[in-house]
């Protein structure tokens, strides 16, 4: 048995064993409340730079198949269980959690008091931790010196850390209706399945792509899709582009982020973020109520009630999160753009929001 | 959407008397709705016969009619009352089969009452296995997911066999069509058995019809709890997975929340199917439960059954995640939707979300076997558990652990004993009782993970959880001394200090000493429904041995109410009917209340119901780890063991001598009612007779303590509820052979032997007592004669024939009280033998009766009792109406309403292994589930409600047939005349037959079972029973030895429904009721009524 230790930059700590790769990784300290799903966590590269606490106390029981990741490695900089399975069960799994981590370089720390250090992180909010395990445990203040060296969160520009290298096509399954180009800002691989079988070929751009590569596939929608780190520092020039020009725009968790920010809100940061995949969001019109996947630490300051005045002409908040108030979705009234700060992808989570697509479908249809 | 308006009133259903897999959980649900439904301002009328339960006490509805839920009674309610709605789905399947009967027949429609919570189409649709077919069909046609079990109608031998081929290989099940409780069906593993086995199907089936299925024993099997409003907004509460896979009912399985081995893609499609499920039966607005088959080698699933009601898992989903489904059910059946209702636990979130577990669940069920010799233990699909433990911990190891120790039965915590594997992984193919130890026995023997899940196909996941069980265990015996990580390392994997202590060759103090030194102690985490993402405000808690403990100080000082654990027979929701009223008394009276308690089936473990609530074990050790965590809280002012049963009673010395304030009657007043030696003492100090008696550890003992008091005896194991091993033994023969069957007797577990009273009267006497003054609550007369349990015995309130000697019960009450030293409760039982009153036995604590005596009175005896215990004294309480400003129990006016209680009893749920019903014949060890009360101005009437409540109307014409022992002959031939007179038909058996027509009553003579069909044909009485010839059955066991003759004519009985009773007083209390029946119109009355008579008329009469 390695030991591990994980030191907040508060300066609490937490003892516990090593779990996967045995070594030192920093980022910052969120928490998750899904019961399912770690494989679709792991593997979501929103999470890049995050330490992710599994509320969860059994993490790994089912393995790690080769269906169910979100992207082709896993992006989580750290990962805190407190019961890691011994031995993998379902008839889909082909590998362990802990070779999975340990082959990745993970670094994770199990066996801690899990619900102590999320009541924690509620309490103080999201911030930088340490986790030390072997030969990477010096003494205590050493260890918090280097938490607190590591970058924060707020400011961060990440998405061409995770986004595609280059471009490639996401067929649609069946005749190909619509033609999406769709930013990868960190974009997770269930999102164009979704546009797939809804006849959408999804033209997948990195992070970086200009209006120019954008417009030059002429597509009949745009989408902006999820990732990591902090949206005032991201790019809005294809939001503009696309907004000005009357494309119709789909945008999720980052994307949404930025589609606020086009339309002139601020993005602010979450004190703790949501994450899990019970979130109860309200549709405002119909009062409908879906459960639905999270996983956001910034979020859009907009008003709740009545439309704003934008220069792309009215929005409102289609979507609030009943556990908070928090703005979880965005319409614009007179031009085909919605946004949702929630995954209705899921992937992990529940397939309440996936009719979502079919609006952004729809409003493709409507061209 | 807010509130419907158009609702003022509603009818409550509730589920009747507590039986084998419809209990106490139904109370839970019950009282929650109640409460919810009148916090809306709404007028809650309830309908339930079990006066055991909260939901029946006067403040939970304005009209409270503790009567039959039969169709019936229901509609005279209902034209009494004109309620607005009914709210069918909270009273388990007796009160949904109540609701549409009454919807069918038109009583509904004709009253202008709407049904609420669900729609009678969504109720067919969802109980229906054809209909319900068609919704899965329909399901996976929207979503592609989700199917039944794939099967075949065959006619033919011959289309069988094409069938099972098609199927796709063995196993497959057999089912005849159109029989009755699965006769003729089997399961085939090849073609030989399914030619065997259809074949003798095929001629069970009256339309030679087989259905032909593939099985699907041995797959995993999962339940979802989910909820839908009238907004169409559907959540998921809860996930539960059986840790024994299909072929055993989820009530007698172990289970655990929330799903353990699923991935997230499996999970959200068997979300997605039972959400479409829920929409495609149309539930409007409430709970459903769904269950599911998984294949664990493709993952195909399967779709079983669901139940749009709330149910047994509905409660423990519950309190397995704090998300009150009964109460959330309710406010959506008036009309709001989940976002409008607020998470309690939380305060700042809604209702409609799904709950996230940060602590694994784990719910074990609690059997009775041995109250039923002969009966086959093997688990099936039918449920035969007569109780269930749930425990919570930070993993699963810990919660299973802590849940079987919860069950409070010998053998019942693992043992670590390495012994040969011959023959375990057999024994552990066949699910039975605690086969989950004879699996770790298995481990512990040298099988491999590979064999355990072969024997037993429980998920690998799970059986790795026991092998690290295993090897934890092989690190505390083998390390060189305890230390703090090694034993945080067991206690966070759920070992008990008595299970180190043995592991260690040490005694369970030395390991808590030690342990306590080394500062390991466990630490209290919340339920809070979202795994910390919001402040809990509800103090939820369970222990774990982690690093952050919960529990906020406090200023008030605080009482601990010990619960009574798992349901038992002997020990069911009467014990918690106690704890809750002592709860609600003390915190009305200023103190802040502490419930510990596991039973998730109950009100006390409803986490609104005290102001704070540990969901934990009642052993010492759990117990000891509360009381410590509340100390340092705040001032403790006590803990309470009198109103859990024998449970918390049992610890009430070991916590005094742990430093423990215990409240109320002291412990070593409560050795003196227990210790037979002791107790002599005291009756003989306040000039008591009691029966001639002695202590007996080997049979020579025995014999001659016989011989001195003479036969019949009673003898019984000390120290035992319920009669467990009690026994009426005629002769000497009888009495070696109880002695050498009886494995638990020895030096320090002696038995008892009683001179047995017969044809004396028993009456059973509640009173409270503070030290001054004795406040007898109620006198209950035993209806059967003495030597049949209390607990199975009808009784009435106030007593019909010995009222003369109330003043003589009164003084030997309270001679009895003050010598032991009771402040609180004692329960007293007296045999009235001629002029001679014998006492019993005295308990001084909460018995059985104590909720049946405060309906029938209108006075709450538990929380005076709970308020006594602190220090009020009945002076106090009469002077703030808690208790009668003059008078008691004793001295109730003659206009009194008249209460008779009844037992349930649970015959016919077992069967022995040739699939034969157990006897029902009553004895002196206790067998009944639960009770009924049937309350009225007479007693004829009250009588026969209680039977109807209970078993069945009493009829008022047809065959009865008559067959009784030697010794009743006399007694019985005045009341085999009055059957006559009401024109009834009599049947007889030779004996008795003539004994009725020497005495000039005609019946006639039937063959006897043994003598088998005459030579034309002529039936035996068994088989007219069986043909449905026989109305009403009269047959009493024939004492010594000749207890078997009337077994087949009882099962018969039993397996037709037709009333049995197996007593002469019985059958003259049945005619009473049968003269009130044919007499007139048998009206209704709401307890709040027959209160205000009893107090309008009372205080005239009284004082």
């Amino acid at each position: 048995m390695t030991a591990a230790v994980l030191v907040l930059e508060d300066g609490r700590v937490f003892r516990g064993r090593a779990f996967g790769a045995v070594g030192e990784t920093f980022g910052e300290a969120v928490f998750s409340t899904g019961m399912t799903g770690y494989q679709e966590i792991l593997t979501d590269p929103s999470y890049h730079r995050q330490v992710v606490v599994m509320t969860s106390p059994h993490v790994g029981n089912t393995g790690m198949n080769d269906e169910d990741p979100e992207s082709g490695r896993i992006w989580v900089a750290g990962y805190v269980v407190r019961d890691p399975a011994r031995v993998p069960s379902s008839w889909r799994s082909r590998r362990s959690l802990d070779e999975d981590l340990t082959a990745q370089g993970v670094v994770g720390i199990s066996g801690v008091d899990t619900r102590a250090l999320t009541r924690h992180l509620r309490e103080r909010g999201a911030m930088r931790v340490g986790v030390f395990s072997g030969p990477a445990i010096t003494d205590a203040a050493a260890m918090l010196g280097r938490v607190r060296a590591a970058p924060e969160m707020l400011g961060a520009d990440l998405a061409r850390e995770v986004s595609t290298a280059a471009p490639y096509v996401v067929p649609a399954l069946g005749h190909p209706r619509f033609r999406v180009a769709a930013v990868d800002l960190g974009l997770k691989s269930m999102t164009p399945r979704r546009m797939a079988e809804r006849g959408v070929e999804v033209h997948v751009l990195p992070s970086t792509a200009t209006v120019e590569e954008v417009y030059a596939l002429e597509p009949d929608g745009v989408f902006l899709s999820n990732g990591p780190g902090d949206p005032d520092t991201a790019d809005l020039s294809v939001v503009h582009a696309a907004l000005r020009r009357g494309t119709p725009l789909f945008g999720i968790c980052f994307g949404h982020e930025l589609l606020g920010r086009a339309l002139g809100f601020a993005t602010y940061k979450l004190k703790y973020g949501h994450r899990g995949i019970n979130q109860p969001v309200q549709d405002r019109i119909t009062r409908k109520v879906e459960i639905t996947a999270h996983n956001h630490g910034f979020a859009v300051d907009a008003p709740l009630d009545g439309a704003t005045a934008t220069p792309y002409g009215r929005v409102e908040v289609s979507h609030v999160c009943l556990n908070d108030g928090v703005v979880e979705g965005l319409v614009l009234l007179d031009r085909p753009a919605l946004s949702v700060q929630y995954h209705p992808e899921a992937a992990a989570g529940p397939h309440d929001a996936g009719h979502l697509f079919d609006h952004f479908v729809a409003m493709m249809g409507r061209r | 959407m807010p509130k419907r308006t158009d609702i003022r009133s509603v009818l409550v259903v509730g589920s009747g008397p507590i039986v084998i897999g419809q209990a106490a959980e139904f109370d839970y649900s019950g009282t929650q709705a109640c409460r919810v439904l009148k916090a809306e301002g709404l007028r809650v009328i309830l309908v339930n016969s079990n006066p055991a339960t909260i939901m029946t006490d006067p403040e939970m509805a304005d009209a409270t009619y503790v009567e039959p839920g039969t169709p019936e009674f229901v509609e005279k309610i209902i034209a009494r009352e004109r309620p607005d709605a009914l709210l069918p789905t909270m009273g388990g399947q007796t009160g949904l089969n109540t609701a549409i009967t009454l919807h069918e027949t038109g009583v509904l429609e004709k009253y202008g009452v709407e049904l609420i919570g669900a729609d009678a189409a969504a109720i067919r649709k969802g109980e229906n296995r054809e209909q319900f077919k068609e919704v899965v069909e329909a399901v996976r046609a929207k979503i592609g997911h989700g199917e039944s079990a794939r099967s075949v109608i065959c006619r033919s031998m011959a289309e069988v066999m094409a069938g099972a081929a098609r199927l796709g290989g063995y196993p497959v099940v057999v089912r005849p069509s159109f029989t009755m409780g699965g006769a003729g069906s089997g399961v085939a593993h090849d073609e030989e058995e399914l030619r065997r086995i259809a074949g003798v199907a095929l001629t069970f089936s009256p339309t030679t019809e087989v259905l032909i299925e593939e099985s699907i024993l041995g797959w995993k099997e999962y339940e979802l709890e989910l909820m839908r409003d009238r907004n169409d907004n559907v959540v998921v509460v809860c996930s539960i997975e059986n840790l024994d896979p299909m072929g055993v009912h989820t009530g007698d399985s172990i289970t655990v929340a929330p799903a353990m081995t699923l991935t997230d893609r499996e999970y959200q499609i068997m979300r997605d199917i039972g959400i479409a499920v829920i929409r495609e039966v149309g539930v409007d607005t409430g709970g459903c439960n769904i269950q599911f088959a998984v294949d664990p080698a493709t993952g195909r699933i399967i779709v079983i059954e669901m139940n749009p009601r709330v149910s047994r898992s509905s409660a423990l989903a519950s309190k397995a995640t704090g998300f009150p489904i009964a109460k959330i059910a309710a406010r959506l059946a008036i009309g709001y939707t989940l976002d409008e209702i607020p998470n309690d636990i939380t305060g700042q979130t809604p209702a409609s979300f799904e709950p996230a577990l940060d602590y694994v669940v784990v719910k074990v069920p609690r059997f009775a076997f041995e109250k039923f010799p002969g009966a086959d233990p093997t688990l099936t699909t039918t449920m035969k558990s007569v109780g269930e433990a749930m425990a919570i911990g930070r993993n699963f190891p810990e919660a299973l652990q802590k849940a079987l120790r919860s069950l409070e039965r010998k053998d019942s915590q693992f043992s670590f004993t390495r012994g040969p594997l011959d023959g375990l992984l057999d024994a552990v193919r066949r699910p039975t009782e605690g086969r989950i130890t004879a699996v770790m026995r298995a481990v512990r023997a040298g099988a491999s993970r590979e064999e355990i899940v072969e024997a037993t196909r429980i998920d690998p996941w799970f059986v790795d959880q026991i092998f690290l069980i295993s090897e934890i265990a092989d690190e505390v015996a083998d390390a060189p001394a305890l230390d703090a990580a090694l034993l945080t390392h067991a206690k966070r994997h759920g070992f008990s200090d008595a299970q180190i202590a043995a592991l260690r060759g040490l005694g369970e103090p030395d390991v808590r000493r030690i342990r306590h030194e080394l500062g390991v102690r466990p630490v209290y985490k919340t339920v809070d429904t979202c795994a910390a993402e919001f402040a809990a405000r509800t103090p939820y808690f369970y222990s774990s041995y982690d690093e952050e403990s919960e529990v906020a100080p406090r200023d008030r000082p605080a009482v601990i109410i010990l619960g009574s654990g798992p349901n038992r027979i002997g020990q069911g929701v009467e014990f918690d009917y106690s704890c809750v009223h002592a709860s609600f008394a003390l915190h009305d009276a200023g103190y802040e209340t502490v419930m510990v308690n596991c039973n998730p089936e109950t009100v006390s473990t409803d986490y609104d119901t005290s102001d704070r609530l540990y969901f934990e074990p009642l052993t010492l050790e759990d117990v000891l780890e509360v009381v410590h965590a509340e100390e340092r809280a705040g001032p403790v002012a006590g803990v309470l063991v009198q109103l859990g049963g024998q449970t918390p009673l049992g610890l009430a010395q070991a916590l005094k001598d742990g430093g423990v304030p215990v409240a109320g009657t002291p412990p070593e007043a409560i050795h003196l009612a227990e210790d037979r030696g002791a107790f002599g003492r005291v009756l003989a100090r306040a000039g008591l007779p009691g029966t001639e008696h002695g202590t007996a550890t080997s049979f020579p003992e025995a014999k001659a303590i016989a011989d001195e008091v003479g036969y019949p005896i009673l003898v019984r194991p000390s120290y035992v509820l319920g009669g467990r091993g009690m026994e009426i033994v005629y002769d000497e023969a009888r009495l070696a052979s109880y002695i050498g069957e009886s494995t638990e007797i020895g030096p320090d577990r002696p038995v008892l032997v009683d001179r047995f009273l017969d044809d004396a009267i028993e009456v059973d006497v509640d009173a409270l007592y503070d030290g001054v003054e004795l406040y007898l609550g109620g006198v209950m007369e035993h209806i059967e004669e003495a030597g049949i349990h209390s607990g199975d015995s009808a009784c009435v309130l106030p007593p019909m024939t010995i009222s003369g000697e109330i003043e003589r019960l009164r003084a030997s009450t309270e001679a009895i009280a003050r010598e032991i030293g009771v402040r609180g409760l004692i329960n007293i039982q007296f045999a009235l033998a001629g002029s001679v009153l014998y006492v019993l036995e005295a308990n001084p604590r909460a018995s059985r009766t104590v909720p049946f005596v405060s309906k029938a009175t209108a006075v709450p005896l538990a929380k005076a009792a709970a308020r006594i215990s602190l220090g009020a004294t009945i002076a106090d309480l009469r002077a703030e109406g808690l208790l009668r400003p003059r008078g008691d129990g004793g001295t109730l006016p003659l206009t009194a309403p008249i209460s008779v209680k009844e037992a349930v009893l649970p015959w016919t749920r077992f069967r022995d292994a040739s699939g034969r019903g157990t006897d029902t014949a009553l004895g002196p060890e206790m067998r009944s589930t639960g009770e009924v009360m049937g309350i009225d101005a007479g007693f004829g009437v009250a009588y026969a409600k209680s039977q109807n409540a209970a078993y069945g109307a009493l009829p008022t014409k047809g065959t009865v047939f008559i067959s009784v022992a030697d010794r009743y002959k006399r007694a019985m031939v005045f009341l085999a005349g009055a059957l006559a007179d009401h024109g009834f038909t009599l049947l007889a058996t030779e004996g008795t037959a003539g004994v009725l027509r020497r005495n000039g009553v005609e019946a006639a003579v039937v063959r006897k079972h043994r003598d088998g069909p005459g030579p034309d044909g002529e039936p035996t009485i068994v088989g007219l029973i069986h043909e449905g010839e026989v109305d009403l059955v009269v047959n009493t066991p024939y004492g010594a030895g000749g207890r078997m003759d009337g077994y087949e004519i009882r099962t018969a009985a039993v397996a037709r429904g037709v009333p049995c009773l197996t007593t002469v007083q019985a059958l003259a209390a049945a005619i009473q009721g049968i003269d009130a029946l044919t007499c007139g119109e048998v009206g209704v009355r709401s307890l709040q009524e027959h209160a205000r008579l009893l107090t309008s008329f009372g205080e005239d009469v009284l004082g």
